[in-house]
């Protein structure tokens, strides 16, 4: 019979984490912030049809870094639990707080308890009529959950381009300001400036979408046209 | 929300709003419910409902009653409602289900696109609509039916078409006009003499009203238009551009030039 080595829990839970921090900082970032227009998702990502954002419901978006298979698992079961909620209650009682917080058990729950962690960092974005009563909140793969104020930085040079994003982000940002702030901070350990357009992936969650789409639902995607008509607009 | 530690597996991957609550949360479907014997008590109808095609597009109308038996149950019921973007419903029937039918239906597009990232074609959805309307089919035996008629832009083809169910759940497309409910045979009949190809929007708006207005005429069930409560036929009209609702200062105008000209004629109908 093999004996199993004795591993103190403190080991077994820092080696995970480990795990996970290493699987997440190998993929590209994802920078999402608040501006006065809304809140805008950009993310590096040279495919244009595997997302890393995507529409959880009306007034909420998702955007994740690390392994496909496992956050788009969770987006999909974000819809539904979104889904299910507006539909046996109201379309006004899905927040992002909610389903947050089942994220953020369902995380807790695979950290602990499964094979290995997932390796995926989250961010579940709702815009509200007015800035102050936007939500950001970012979840990581033990299951913590923070409520972020302004943006929300992931993945492998998270803490080199929230340096870039944390200098110039003001609120007073409309959404071509905001995406050209995201794409200086994307570029901080490549050659160029600035990444060009074609580069990321794009998508807006829409303040007033109501009156200026006459849609309830906020989220937008930005095709590359849209992106480089926006960011020719004057700042 | 299903554990994503165990994974959905891919065969058990639906794209389906329906048949994730049929599998989840079967309790919270409209229909699925197994009813004891005995007569179910008279519950609110909905009643006509219009559609007809226009040159690049579709719209569909419903007058504002519901009736319970003999009494008027209510003045203001919406009965066409947008399904998304590029297609609307109308509902006949049973109201109360017909009501949750719909929310379901808006709900498994609406879903369907957030998971696949992509529209359902126009046929796709016409035969969702159908597959719910056969889920129906054990409570239309009870008597509360729900004919539903369907109208969408097809990107495909570039001009809108129309379908209308039985209560079986079968499909059939319609050609240039169709309507349903209590007074859709008089509707029908309007629609025949009114409907011309090629007709323009406001136009199509204008003869899809006075359908309603000669079907109100004949049908105690469906209502006319009130200018005393300022009621008038909700209409939707779907185009390349998407759906859009006829604003009620439009319909006020175009229901008091109808009422105005027959009165001007003067004659029995």
């Amino acid at each position: 019979m093999t004996q199993q080595f004795y591993v103190s829990p403190e080991q077994l839970m820092k080696d995970r984490a480990d795990f996970a921090r290493k699987g997440i900082a190998r993929g590209r970032s994802v920078v999402v912030i608040s501006c006065a227009d809304g809140i805008a998702l950009i993310a590096e990502n040279p495919s244009p049809s595997l997302h890393k954002i995507g529409e959880i419901y009306d007034k909420i978006a998702f955007a994740a870094v690390g392994k496909y298979n496992e956050f788009e698992s969770l987006r999909q079961a974000g819809v539904r639990y979104a889904d299910v909620r507006g539909y046996s209650y109201d379309r006004e009682d899905v927040t992002a707080r909610g389903l947050a917080s089942v994220y953020a058990q369902s995380l807790g729950a695979v950290f602990t308890a499964e094979q290995k962690p997932f390796e995926v960092e989250l961010a579940v974005a709702e815009v509200a009529p007015t800035q102050e009563q936007d939500h950001l909140y970012r979840l990581t793969f033990d299951g913590s959950i923070a409520d972020e104020n302004g943006f929300v930085v992931m993945g492998g040079l998270a803490d080199q381009i929230s340096d870039v994003v944390s200098g110039a982000w003001e609120p007073e940002l409309g959404f071509a300001g905001a995406m050209r702030l995201a794409l200086r901070a994307l570029a901080t350990d490549k050659e160029a400036d600035a990444l060009p357009a074609t580069a990321v992936e794009a998508a807006v969650l829409d303040r007033a979408s109501e009156s200026h789409r006459g849609s309830r639902r906020a989220f937008r995607r930005l095709l590359p046209e849209d992106m480089t008509q926006l960011l020719t607009e004057e700042a | 929300m299903q554990d994503p530690s165990t994974g959905p597996l891919a065969t058990q991957a639906t794209s389906s709003f329906t048949e994730h609550l049929q599998r989840s949360r079967p309790e919270l479907l409209p229909f699925n419910q197994t009813l004891p014997a005995g007569t179910v008590p008279s519950s609110p109808h909905a009643t006509t409902i219009v559609a007809l095609t226009y040159a690049g597009g579709v719209l569909m109308a419903g007058d504002r009653r519901a009736t319970m038996g003999n009494v008027i149950a209510s003045r203001h019921i919406e009965k066409v409602f947008p399904a998304d973007q590029y297609s609307v419903l109308g509902i006949a029937g049973t109201a109360g289900l017909a009501i949750d039918i719909t929310r379901l239906f808006q709900v498994e597009l609406e879903h369907y696109e957030k998971i696949e990232g992509t529209l359902l074609s126009l046929v796709g959805k016409a035969n969702r609509l159908g597959a719910m309307i056969r889920g129906n089919l054990p409570m239309a035996m009870q008597g509360m039916a729900v004919i539903p008629l369907f109208a969408g832009f097809d990107h495909v083809s570039g001009t809108g078409r129309l379908f209308s169910y039985d209560v079986t759940g079968g499909r059939y497309e319609e050609q240039e006009h169709h309507s349903v409910g209590s007074g859709s045979v008089f509707a029908r009949g309007a629609l025949k003499k009114l409907w011309k190809p090629n007709l323009s929007e406001e136009q199509a708006v204008a003869v899809a009203v006075e359908a309603l207005y000669d079907a109100a005429d004949d049908d105690s069930a469906t209502g006319g238009p009130d200018p005393v409560r300022q009621l008038w036929p909700v209409v939707y009209t779907v185009d390349r551009a998407g759906n859009r609702r006829v604003p009620e200062r439009d319909l006020a105008a175009i229901a008091g030039a109808i009422v105005e000209s027959r009165a001007i004629a003067g004659r029995e109908a």
